[in-house]
């Protein structure tokens, strides 16, 4: 075939692009293809294709689409800390000459690559998939507002994932750091397609966020149950809220940034280059628009996790359940105004920076607040040390850690000295670790026994929770030390050797927290396993407070048989103290939507067009363009997109409950 | 803000699609109001009536303010009842957002601008 | 709903709705397509921003004043007029029930968009063929861009628009299509208020400079 026509199909495609020559990726990908192999030859051999494709991948259901988030989440969380333990052990051992073993060119790649991954496919997913599972539970709804989106939502971040597992075998991913900063991501600099994996995974994923943020808030707007007015939510809903609004008000911002800079890298506009009056200053200054509310994204639900934890294992009303709220108003709002910070030293005057200093700093105080009410719920509680407890606590004494390292790196001077040092990385470790990944991991350890009707094993749970912690201090406490003596982040190989024992203590606190990650999959493995005597058949198995915890665990298809109305902010606690009696008659059928394979079709399109533009297969991308556009089409001429679950089926699934609970006294 | 008045009603079953319905009066006026509010501004800038630049500037930017508003409540129908307010308040909120990220973006530009190398002039020299 | 959050006639705490109604279809949509809206509000505005700070960048190419004919710009914004206007009258129609002039006063509007779309191309066309093309300096990148955007919005609205026209033409004015054409509608003023904004800020105010 001649070289024009091969160029037509394949693009800019060849067998080159397969990183042949890097015995680190072959070995993975021979790891990876072992693993995807077993798995598949295991669907296949039990045939759950079918069951598969029927009952999750087309799926309508908030429930199931929460925990396909939250394992998307798990499993990325693989991929990021696979490339964290690579650069800590790389970093530990480039001292005295040693070029380490990763080659620059792989290791610009991993760094970018793990906090792509962490960002937007591990925090994110497990965050959306928390909201997604609880609150429509929390506010009484039988499914969010528009279910079809949902799962489309769902699809195209799998999509964005997909695409950066596949830079990992087929080319490269963008060797620019996790924001893609030019005129480095400009083509002039970065000619190869790594840029172009980050550019389209994060606008596939971006779709699939800003959809479910829209989503989301229509929920709590429209769908809460009769009673529950916005005073009444609770809490985790109220930053599920605030959250969504802050992603509803942001990403929009991310899609028109790398839309520029795709501009700038296919068509040859003037955005960000140096030349013909672009500025790559703007790109900075956008992104971080975009960037600083996204942190917020992720902490707030963290928030309302650990409120709702405080309140349920101190066995008390959580403290100041007004302010609480008013604190992440103020912090929804406030995190719009200081995206600067990320920049102080990129040449604006003494007033700009001192005024993002400011707000800076103002944030700490609705955060502290909120400290406090967690703490004045504890305060004469009787408190149970479960689970989702010790990671609530070990949250507290972590962030208020990196809170305070933060408030520092707020006053522009200092921020001069420590701009991009590993002081920084401790920094921003130190709460998205202390506060989003504990967080979640309080989250899952709390709602599992909702979701799967038994509770996680808690010796386990322990094992894995003590080596995070003690693996989380050992691994960033040295950043801290190393970024005070001026060492720069990205950095791959060190003349100094004083400061070799710093990062080997920081590797073995990685290799710390990768015995927490395996005690936790050991924790799944082995709860599945004891199921039966970690049954839970109350579906309240922690007497806990909110309404997710009335219905069955896991709960039915349609959340509650009947409605509930609420007339108090913990509305099943004041249930149970006033004496509900769960309705045994009068079911009725129930109005639910259909499952549709259209959203898993469309972003698998998506990915499509994607894969043809990062590699210039003009024809698969227009193709795929054009087929979204008929499969969306089509799809809104199904006019029939609901069915009534029979009363019959309302009947068998409350009847068993019944004898659950019979059984249970 | 009285979040609290919004919810009472929140489950109200009434079908209420959120808009106040329209009428032939309403189009019309909105209609004409736009043309008006377009016309002048355009007439201003082709005729160079007013006496500098700066004062042109001030006003059609003032003529587009209008404008917006008119077609706010003409064609969309925004009114702080719809949805119980919270179309209103997701406007306000945006309009909030986008004066924050725009007059902030020029601002932090125009600062790195003139602390830095200024852009225009350098690409003037080639 | 208010009876169901106080205490029955016997004292009782209600706590859960016995004799409940699903929320009718489409209960959240238009507030949930407000949303989104407001979404690509921001979108414009961040092209808005890259206007603002990079408009001036001529990179020793041409200025507004060599490029912009406002005689065209007031003929392609009275376009988008028209076609408002003209939308208002289909959702008056609609209300009144009258298919056919429902569909007539669609097809009028579409024919208003193709207008707008033919003129800005051609605007387009002609500033490209000039050598103003969107590589020529930063200006130019993000005045297409920003107006460009604007454009493929106009089209996305007429493909949804003529998706709208075979739907009405064989399932009728039901309740999901007229809710859809009330979302179109959100859609297209949506889009005339950016136009507001465009032909302000980049044509008046840059003929100006």
């Amino acid at each position: 075939m001649s070289p024009d026509l091969l160029k037509l199909i394949f693009g800019r495609l060849g067998l080159d692009s397969l990183p042949l020559h890097e015995p680190i990726l072959v070995a993975t990908f021979v790891m990876v293809a072992l693993c995807g192999g077993a798995l598949f030859a295991g669907v296949t051999y039990f045939r759950l294709w079918g069951y598969l494709w029927r009952e999750w991948f087309t799926t309508v259901d908030h429930k199931r689409i929460g925990i396909m988030y939250m394992i998307l989440g798990i499993v990325m969380l693989l991929r990021g800390f696979a490339d964290a333990l690579m650069m800590r052990a790389q970093q530990a051992l480039a001292f005295n000459g040693s070029e380490g073993f990763l080659p620059a060119h792989h290791y610009d790649q991993v760094f970018t690559a793990h906090g792509v991954i962490m960002i937007f496919f591990v925090a994110m997913p497990l965050v959306t998939g928390l909201m997604n599972y609880v609150v429509p539970l929390q506010i009484g709804a039988r499914d969010v507002s528009f279910p079809f989106l949902n799962n489309f939502s769902f699809w195209m971040t799998v999509g964005g994932a997909v695409l950066v597992m596949a830079s990992l075998f087929i080319g490269e991913f963008a060797r620019t750091g996790w924001l893609a900063y030019p005129p480095l991501s400009n083509i002039g600099y970065s000619p190869d397609v790594g840029v172009d994996y980050y550019i389209w995974a994060l606008q596939v994923a971006g779709v699939g966020t800003t959809l479910s943020g829209i989503n989301l808030i229509c929920t709590i707007v429209k769908l809460r149950c009769p009673g529950m007015t916005m005073m009444k939510m609770p809490v985790f809903t109220w930053t599920a809220l605030c959250t969504n609004i802050l992603i509803v008000a942001s990403f929009p911002v991310l899609t028109v940034v790398l839309a520029l800079l795709s501009l700038d890298r296919y068509v040859g506009t003037n955005f960000f280059t140096n030349d013909f009056g672009g500025s790559p200053m703007m790109y900075v200054n956008l992104i971080w628009i975009w960037g600083h509310p996204e942190v917020y994204i992720l902490v707030l639900p963290a928030f309302g996790i650990f409120s709702e934890v405080t309140s349920t294992f101190s066995g008390k009303r959580l403290f100041g359940y007004t302010s609480m709220v008013y604190a992440t108003v103020v912090i929804t709002i406030l995190s719009y105004l200081v995206w600067l910070h990320h920049f102080f030293t990129m040449g604006s005057g003494a007033s700009v920076n001192s005024f993002f200093g400011i707000t800076t700093m103002i944030i700490s105080i609705p955060t502290g607040a909120k400290m406090f009410n967690w703490l004045f719920t504890m305060y004469r509680g009787r408190i149970r040390f479960e689970l989702p407890m010790l990671w609530t606590i070990a949250f507290m004494l972590t962030f208020v850690l990196g809170g305070m390292t933060g408030v520092l790196l707020a006053v522009p001077p200092a921020d001069f000295v420590l701009h991009n040092s590993l002081f920084l990385i401790a920094h921003f470790h130190n709460v998205i670790i202390g506060g989003v990944v504990f967080g979640a991991f309080a989250g899952i350890n709390y709602w599992f026994p909702k979701a799967f009707g038994f509770k996680l094993d808690p010796f386990w749970g322990k094992l894995s929770f003590w080596f995070w912690v003690t693996g989380f201090y050992m691994a960033f406490m040295p950043l801290y030390v190393l970024g005070l003596m001026g060492v720069t982040r990205r950095l791959r190989v060190f003349d100094d050797p004083s400061l070799q024992i710093w990062f080997v203590i920081a590797a073995i606190g990685a290799g710390l927290v990768f015995l927490g990650i395996l005690c936790m999959l050991m924790q799944f493995a082995v709860s599945f396993l004891k199921r039966e005597q970690l049954k839970d058949v109350t579906g309240d198995p922690w007497d806990a407070r909110t309404l997710e915890w009335a219905t069955s665990s896991p709960p039915p298809d349609y959340n509650f048989a009947f409605t509930p109305v609420v007339h108090d902010n913990d509305a099943w606690w004041d249930m149970k103290k006033r004496g509900y009696q769960r309705p045994l008659t009068g079911f009725k059928p129930i109005h639910m939507p259909s499952s549709t394979g259209t959203g898993i079709i469309l972003a698998g399109l998506a990915t499509a067009m994607g894969f043809g533009l990062i590699w210039y297969i003009w024809w698969l991308a227009a193709a795929s363009f054009i087929a979204m556009l008929a499969v969306g089409i089509g799809h809104t001429f199904n006019y029939h997109r609901d069915f009534d679950i029979p009363a019959d089926d309302v009947i068998r699934a409350e009847d068993s409950r019944t004898k659950l609970l019979a059984g249970a006294k | 803000m009285n979040i609290d008045t919004h919810a009472a009603h929140a489950h109200d079953h009434h079908h209420d699609d959120g808009h106040a319905h329209s009428t032939f009066s309403g189009y019309m006026l909105g209609f004409v109001l736009s043309v008006v509010l377009t016309a002048i501004p355009f007439w201003l800038v082709m005729s160079g009536t007013l006496p500098s630049k700066q004062i042109t500037a001030l006003v059609i930017m003032a003529f587009a303010v209008v404008q917006i508003v008119v077609h706010m409540i003409y064609f969309l129908h925004m009114s702080p009842k719809s949805e119980n307010g919270w179309s209103m308040m997701a406007l306000i909120f945006t309009i909030v957002m986008v004066v924050i990220a725009l007059s902030g973006s020029l601002w932090v530009m125009n600062h790195l601008n003139s602390n830095m190398m200024p852009i225009h002039e350098m690409t003037g020299m080639k | 709903m208010t009876v169901a959050v106080n205490p029955s006639q016997t004292g009782e705490p209600v706590f859960y709705v016995a004799d409940e109604h699903p929320h009718p279809e489409g209960y959240s949509t238009s507030l949930g397509f407000w949303i989104y809206l407001m979404s690509d509000c921001l979108i414009f505005a961040m092209l808005f921003a890259a206007f603002g700070v990079l408009g001036a960048n001529y990179a020793a190419g041409p200025a507004p004043k060599d490029l912009f004919d406002l005689n065209l710009v007031a003929v392609n914004t009275s376009m988008l007029l028209l076609s408002s206007i003209t939308y208002g009258f289909a959702m008056l129609t609609m209300q009144q029930n009258k298919i056919a002039q429902t569909q007539m006063w669609l097809a009028i509007t579409g024919l208003f968009g193709v207008a707008f779309i033919s003129i800005e191309l051609t605007e387009f066309a002609h500033m490209i063929h000039e050598g103003a093309t969107p590589q020529r300096s930063a200006f130019l990148s993000s005045f297409f861009t920003l107006v460009g955007t604007h454009g493929l919005h106009v089209s996305c609205g007429l493909i949804w628009l003529v998706t709208l026209m075979v739907q009405v033409w064989r399932f009728g004015l039901i309740e999901a299509n007229r809710r859809r054409l009330m979302c179109l509608s959100m859609f297209w003023h949506f889009l005339d208020v950016v136009w507001i904004g465009v032909f302000t800020f980049v044509y008046l105010l840059g003929v100006l400079r």
